[in-house]
């Protein structure tokens, strides 16, 4: 899932300053998993302005909503009769729904409360962890399913580099080093043939270099 | 601020502070009446939104009382209270609030003194800061005090 951390309260007002009212807008996908953006979450934050505005003497009302998803346009739509009532909207869905928000209504200014910070999932509740980047060319087959890019700090396709110690990684001790459990894990599958093999040089277009993304599926398209 | 009587809000869960609440009162002990007690089936139902809209209804203080740890009926509510009640302090924090105008505290159902006694100290503390800013009732006081 994409894992978004909320942004310090203190710029979020700043952010609010000069309106009088607003919506705050959870996300029913990612971010309610991860406890950043959902509905409990929405009323959180959407509490802590009402009291901080009110104690300034400057209230502000606040209309508090959660949809299933930011990122699909059909849920987008189910708000378009509240977002004309609003001076801006608030919302709590990752970066992707923030821009999906900001796109279907135009005239409105759309904010972010959050900040997205990456793609991994949850080791226990409230604890998560960063997994994949993202690079559009998926080499899990050749490390044990353990991924070079986002694991390793330096992104080594062929590591170690001379800063594993002990297995860990050199930018920090609690940090596990990629390579050590890559190796490990294909030692344990019997698999260490695929260690030997020395991968190419990245192909860094499928990834952000290649500018933005796009996947279509054609047999949806009408 | 000798006239000011704060408003305090007591989530109490129903088996341990709750019954202690009760205990207190058949005991015949004086509490002040300024805690309005919220029954809980188990403290493990608290969520920062709970105890922020207290607050942002003009509670002057708040506490969570729940069974003494390792006592839970739930097994571990009190435990998943507990860091709920830390992390809202922060929150409150952010707002601007005193984070001593929210407490965990734990007590059985045999701990009616204790309840009481609980209850003065709390009150105790709050009168000495002084009325919340969202409290409206009291608001005029602050600012002639101010
Ligand atoms: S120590 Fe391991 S994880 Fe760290 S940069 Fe080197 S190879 Fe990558």
């Amino acid at each position: 899932m994409v894992i978004g951390e909320r942004k310090p309260f203190d710029e979020i007002m700043r952010m609010a300053e000069g309106l009088k009212k607003i919506m705050v807008l959870g996300c029913g996908g990612c971010v309610t998993v991860c406890l950043t953006g959902g509905h409990d979450e929405v009323r959180v934050l959407s509490s802590q302005l009402r009291m901080a505005r009110d104690k300034a003497g400057n209230p502000i009302e606040i209309i508090e909503k959660t949809i299933e998803r930011q990122c699909d346009p059909e849920y987008v739509d189910q708000v378009e009769s509240i977002v004309p009532e609003v001076d801006a909207v608030f919302s709590m869905a990752c970066g992707a729904g923030v821009q999906f928000m900001a796109e279907k209504y135009t005239g409105k200014p759309v904010y972010p409360s959050l900040n997205t910070t990456f793609v991994g999932g949850s080791k226990k509740e409230g604890y998560y962890v960063e997994r994949c980047q993202t690079c559009g060319e998926c080499k899990l087959y050749y490390t044990g399913g353990i991924c070079p890019i986002a694991r390793c700090s330096k992104s080594l396709l062929n590591g170690p580099c001379g800063g594993s110690t002990k297995g860990k990684c050199e930018i920090d001790p609690d940090v596990d080093c990629a390579w050590q459990l890559i190796i490990d894990r294909l030692k344990s599958l019997g698999m260490m043939d695929r260690y030997e093999d020395i991968m190419p040089a990245n192909d860094w277009r499928t990834n952000r270099d290649g500018g933005p993304r796009k996947m279509i599926r054609e047999d949806f398209q009408r | 601020m000798a006239d000011f009587e704060p408003t305090i809000v007591a989530f109490c869960c129903h088996y341990c502070a709750y019954g202690a609440a009760d205990l207190a009162g058949s005991m015949r002990l004086e509490y002040p009446t300024n805690i309005r007690v919220i029954r809980l089936p188990c403290t493990g139902k608290i969520t920062p939104v709970f105890l922020l809209r207290a607050f942002e209804k003009g509670a002057d203080g708040v506490y969570v009382a729940g069974c003494l740890e390792g006592d839970c009926h739930f097994i571990q509510g009190n435990l998943v209270a507990k860091p709920r009640v830390n992390y809202t302090k922060k929150l409150i924090q952010e707002v601007g609030l005193e984070p001593e105008r929210l407490e965990m505290f734990n007590m059985s159902a045999a701990m009616g003194p204790r309840f009481a006694e609980v209850a003065r100290e709390f009150t105790e503390r709050i009168k000495n800061l002084g009325p919340s800013p969202l409290n409206k009732k009291n608001r005029n006081k602050t600012d002639k005090a101010a």
